[in-house]
């Protein structure tokens, strides 16, 4: 009787990427269905293309959630980086497109070592600390622009090429988004610091007591975060041939949504890569098809929210059914 | 001249108003089952920690294979080969058994340090066939049992090679079933060559396992003996220090009528068919092996956890509790295992935590009424002889036993008729046990009926009337107290026939 | 035998009493009011201290409940959100023709009821932690504003409206008058009743309150529907300063709340705090940013500096718990732990 219990969580989680897959596919048909232009090659182009900046961010989301954390402040960090490096390019054209990238990701780097310490070290709360750093950040954006926007004329052709071009054929954001999914399932899969970032979610105490670096592990979550949502901003201003002060706001819970949809538990220590993938694919289905339906923008935000209360509520009806089915299978 | 793999001399350890080991001495040989037996409070959980690494002694040293050595931390001792398996298991609930294994020491590969999964999950398949256990190391750690986890943390103790295995109360959530594969295991290791050390203060351990045995008393080494020289009565001596029969106070029993039943309690995958009465004026006494499901049925009364079948009759009139504002109301109180964690906040003065239950009558339509709850506070904590200095004392400034009659307040400004009390001497100097033993006969000689869970077997015979006995969630046996004895109990709550205890 | 006498009062110690959070905010309110005085030759007059206070009193609502809500352990987010949604459903039901009195209620019951909901969620989901649950709704609430007024702005309210944010009695602001009443019933209610004895015990261990038979959900409840109806007050006054609303006003009105309230003294860890330090802390942030105005610096470098109060206060609170605990014996203890898992 022990297996079959263990056999039924088993394909419990199984069953939600699979179930996942299904709602996937059936979602699309019936978009395709209301607007046949869903399902063209040039369409699916623009949702990965939109999708691949989430998916970068969600990547560092999901690292932050397994440890039990939360950050606010990434799209912050997406609109400072993405302002930095416009502001460069503005002023040296010259530049390669890749140091304005690593200039970005640097940015972010910082903002994320400044949360990880506050967050590690000194014990604040991730929901204050990247509340207020949300606000820091965003304010010293509109200080380094001096309330000004970067538009596309003031960019060289290089940089914004970044977001335009493509490398072997794809373009390059797709590109750069798998390159990190690879890098990323490689470190926390199949490294020991990136198992031990599993370690702390799942047991903090135990985590300290078998001599896990707790503290730098969450330090390091948190730089990842910083550093990714700062590669995300220069891609975005490029993408998007414009930096301003506003970029981004409010991003973060697009992010969380993706996460949340994919399966990555709220209490921490769990998520695969693989869930994550299907929760963006998802929520990028769901912010292109809507106004292919005839949705208005205004009800996007809406839905968003929607969305995660309905997926963090269903999350919890299906743990919460499983341990009862486990102890059903216990005979007393 | 014996050389021994594990050494103690003079070993001290203080902590603020606590005198935890005293002058302790200890050594240990391998390839031989070292048992530590003492009561609560002896000292035993704070002696391992100071071998694992977790605390420091003030005095004294350590030598390990007859030289001196630091233990600074659990990575030290871990160094040195030293692993313990403590009864609340301190896994990656999240990630696999292989995992588990082999956090810290994971195979990776020598040149790109990438992990070998395939190589550990082959070696931990093999950890566990060895151990006898059959499951699939891929498997989330969480999935499983107790008794599996168990396995697992000795696996992993294996997987480095450890010389010295601590094992911290094994069988204390273990069946019948599955504390013999565990004593197989343990004997299997100490043929091996591994120095094993177990803490229990369960008589059936001593007598399967142990090839000699350390007694420990209020933080002082009283001796080590061999197998052979100690028996039951000596062993109980040793811990006990005293007579069993004075510690406990002479109660004039008058037993009246039924006031509370249970009726085919049951709550799907924890216990079964749990049927009892109480009487005014009785102690009944719960027991069993930890894990026997004897705090979830409580719980289930009290009406922390709902129940799946049965029913609850008070005084005669059948009643439905859904929340323990309920019991309360109706009479019933529950004095919990946890007593930091669910029973007091610590934080708080005395006399907010004495009338936390029933606010309401230190109130006038919500407004509270200070003066009255300080007043109140001041004749029960009077009462029940509790060492403070004031009212405003805060709640972890008591010693143990002092927050256990902090408790015990708490209950008795509430109208109650029956009390649950859970493991009420458990950390609780001897002193102290004495007192609480005496205000729960007085408790029963003014009518309240009492249902005290304990897993001390010296505290049930003397203390309660009838014994009810749990093994494995449902009822074992319902004993006369008066007319049953240690054995009898033993048995019942393991499920052994006659010759299963003196094999 | 001897004769125990237990102590039922205790005397009065002028260290304890000064050696309080509450002094340490007294005098940074007084260096502020200094420091402004100095950067304007006009502030110090009855005016400013009548006026001022009228820009930043919409919000000071909401520190009254969120005080509570971080004493509890717990946190919300969403206000913002809900100020937005009530004050949007309130001008659209009075444009749609809704007498304005109705068009109010509507807008307290709308708020009353955003923050029920959230108290529903928690109650019956406790795996879900309050900062999510919170963070969601932030979300759901303000999109359903803008599903409602999408970019548009609505207002022309009745003159007499504008009574409630601008009008004045006898010389002091309709506002303030609502809000002292508020606050000391916020007060009364934290430190002289039952209730608030049960929020402080809540905050400082929830399993304890729950075995000694506290109806934890009732409370919990209790305290989501306060804040729902205050931040309804707050969308009242918000509105009727502004003359009209959009979907996206009250942004940032969490972090402000919830940064008045730590600085106030109220610790994340819960259990702990006055009504009187967040009081205290409106007033600070209030002429804080008021005479950031006097010299011209802009309002993201006003949230610059809130962020970096909040951070800082937390900081310290927390330094200031584990010293305690260090110094009383015990281990080290997690600040937050009912916000996590």
């Amino acid at each position: 009787m022990l297996n079959l219990r263990r056999n039924l969580l088993l394909r419990a989680e199984r069953f939600r990427d699979f179930g996942l897959l299904v709602f996937i596919i059936v979602l699309s048909l019936v978009i395709q269905v209301r607007n046949p232009t869903f399902l063209t090659l040039s369409n699916i182009n623009t949702l990965l293309v939109n999708a691949s900046i989430l998916s970068i961010l969600a990547v560092g989301m999901m690292m932050v959630l397994i440890i039990r954390g939360i950050d606010l402040s990434i799209g912050s960090t997406i609109a400072l980086s993405g302002m930095v490096s416009a502001l460069t390019v503005s002023l040296y054209p010259t530049i390669h497109p890749v140091l304005s990238i690593l200039e970005g990701v640097l940015v972010g780097a910082v903002v994320g070592t400044i949360i990880g310490l506050l967050v590690s070290k000194f014990n604040v709360l991730p929901i204050i600390a990247t509340m207020g750093m949300m606000n820091i950040v965003r304010g010293l954006t509109f200080l380094v622009s001096g309330g000004k926007w970067i538009s596309a004329y003031q960019m060289s052709v290089p940089f914004k090429k970044i977001a335009t071009g493509s490398i072997l054929g794809i373009n390059t954001l797709i590109f750069i988004a798998v390159v990190i999914y690879i890098i990323f399932y490689y470190f926390i899969n199949h490294t020991r610091t990136g198992r031990q970032i599993y370690a702390v979610g799942s047991n903090p105490e135990a985590a300290k007591v078998s001599g896990i670096p707790k503290t730098r592990i969450i330090w390091m979550v948190y730089i990842f975060m910083g550093a990714l949502a700062g590669l995300a901003g220069v891609l975005w201003v490029s993408r998007f041939a414009s930096a301003q002060g506003d970029t981004a706001v409010g991003y973060e819970m697009g992010v969380i949504a993706a996460c949340v949809l994919g399966g990555i538990s709220l209490a921490g220590g769990s998520g695969k890569i693989s869930g994550l993938i299907l929760g963006v694919i998802l929520f990028g289905i769901l912010n292109n098809a809507l106004p292919l339906i005839n949705v208005s923008p205004f009800w996007q935000q809406g839905i968003q929210g929607a969305v995660i209360l309905a997926a963090i509520i269903i999350n919890v009806l299906v743990k919460r059914s499983n341990e009862r089915m486990a102890l059903r299978h216990r005979v007393v | 001249m014996d050389n021994y793999i594990l050494e103690l001399r003079g070993v001290s350890k203080t902590f603020p108003g606590v005198r935890a080991l005293d002058n302790v001495r200890f050594d240990l040989r391998p390839g031989e089952i070292h048992s530590i037996m003492g009561e609560n409070g002896a000292g035993k959980s704070t002696f391992i920690k100071i071998i694992t690494g977790v605390y420091i002694p003030d005095e004294g040293e350590m030598l390990f294979n007859g030289k001196p050595v630091t233990i600074q931390g659990t990575n030290d001792s871990q160094k040195l080969g030293i692993a313990a398996i403590y009864q609340h298991v301190t896994s990656y609930p999240d990630l696999s058994v292989t995992e588990n294994i082999f956090i810290g020491h994971e195979i990776i590969s020598k040149r790109t340090k990438r992990l070998l999964w395939n190589q550990m999950h082959a070696k931990a398949k093999d950890l566990l066939e060895q151990l006898g256990a059959s499951f699939d190391p891929k498997i989330r750690m969480g999935t499983l049992s107790v008794a599996q986890q168990q396995i697992v943390e000795i696996a992993k103790a294996l997987s480095v090679h450890a010389k010295v295995i601590i094992m911290d109360e094994p069988t204390a959530a273990l069946s019948n079933r599955e504390s013999e594969e565990l004593y197989r295991i343990t004997k299997k290791l100490r043929d091996d060559g591994v120095a094993v050390i177990f803490i229990s203060h369960r008589m059936e351990d001593f007598e399967r396992l142990a090839d000699r045995v350390t007694v420990l008393r209020d933080a002082q080494y009283i001796g080590t003996w061999d197998k052979e020289e100690m028996d039951h009565d000596r062993l109980v001596m040793a811990m006990v220090g005293r007579e069993i029969t004075q510690m406990f106070p002479k109660r004039e029993v008058t037993i009246k009528k039924e006031i509370f039943r249970v009726e085919g309690l049951g709550r799907h995958g924890v216990f079964k068919d749990i049927s009892f009465t109480l009487h005014q004026g009785e102690i009944l006494a719960l027991t069993g092996l930890v894990g026997a499901g004897r705090t979830e049925v409580c719980e289930s009364i009290y009406g922390i956890t709902p129940f799946d079948e049965g029913s609850l009759w008070l005084n005669g009139k059948h009643i439905t509790i859904g929340h323990p504002h309920e019991a309360l109301a109706k009479g019933i109180g529950y004095l919990p295992e946890d007593r930091l964690g669910q029973g007091l906040i610590l934080d708080w003065e005395l006399y907010k935590n004495v009338t936390l239950p029933v606010l309401d009558k230190f109130s006038q339509n919500g407004v509270l009424d200070t003066l009255s709850e300080r007043e109140r506070t001041k004749e029960i904590i009077e009462l029940l002889a509790v060492k403070a200095t004031s009212v405003f004392d805060k709640a972890a400034t008591l010693s143990g036993g002092n927050q256990q009659k902090l408790i015990v307040a708490k209950l008795l400004t509430a109208d109650l008729k029956v009390i649950i009390l859970d493991e009420p001497t458990k950390g609780v100097d001897v002193g102290a046990k004495t007192a609480i033993f005496n205000i729960m006969g007085d408790l029963a000689l003014r009518g309240y009926g009492i249902i005290m869970v304990s897993s001390e077997m010296v505290e049930v015979l003397g203390v309660s009337d009838r014994t009810v006995v749990m093994k494995e969630g449902r009822i074992a046996a319902i004993f006369e107290t008066a007319k049953t004895t240690q054995e009898q109990i033993l048995r019942a709550a393991l499920g052994t026939s006659e010759e299963g205890l003196d094999a | 035998m001897t004769e125990r006498k237990l102590l039922t009062e205790r005397g009065f110690s002028f260290k304890r009493f000064f050696l309080q959070w509450e002094w340490l905010l007294v005098l940074i309110f007084l260096l502020i009011h200094i420091i402004n005085s100095f950067l304007s030759p006009y502030y110090l007059n009855v005016g400013t201290f009548v006026r001022t206070p009228m820009t930043f009193l919409d919000k000071s609502f909401l520190v009254l409940p969120m005080t509570l809500v971080i004493i509890l352990g717990n946190i919300d987010i969403s206000v913002g959100s809900t100020v937005a949604l009530s004050s949007v459903v309130m001008a659209t039901a009075y444009n749609a023709g809704i007498s304005m009195p109705v068009a109010m209620l509507i807008c307290l019951a709308t708020a009353t009821f955003c923050g029920l909901f959230n108290g529903l969620i928690l109650v019956r989901f406790k795996e879900l932690p309050a900062m999510i649950v919170t963070l969601a709704t932030l979300t759901l609430y303000r999109g359903i504003a803008y599903i409602i007024l999408e970019d548009q702005a609505s207002g022309n309210f009745p003159d007499w409206f504008s009574f409630l944010g601008w009008g004045s009695v006898l010389g002091i602001p309709f506002m303030l008058i609502i809000f002292i009443i508020c606050a000391v019933a916020f007060g009364f209610l934290l430190h002289k009743t039952t209730f608030g004895r049960i929020v402080y015990g809540m905050g400082s261990n929830k399993k304890t309150c729950l075995y000694s038979g506290i109806r934890t959900d009732k409370i919990l409840l209790w305290v989501s529907i306060l804040t729902g109806l205050m931040a309804g007050f707050t969308a009242l006054f918000l509105t009727s300063r502004m003359g009209s609303t959009r979907p996206n006003v009250a942004q940032n009105y969490e972090l402000e709340v919830i940064a008045m309230v730590v600085l106030g003294g109220v610790s994340t860890a819960g259990g702990k705090g006055r009504i009187g330090g967040p009081i205290l802390a409106i007033f600070i942030i209030g002429f804080l940013s008021y005479g950031l105005g006097l010299v011209n610096i802009s309002a993201q470098i006003l949230l610059i500096i809130i962020g970096t109060l909040l951070i800082t206060s937390v900081m310290v609170l927390n330094m200031r718990i584990s010293g305690k605990r260090k110094r009383s014996g015990f281990g080290s203890h997690e600040v937050g732990k009912n916000l996590t898992r």
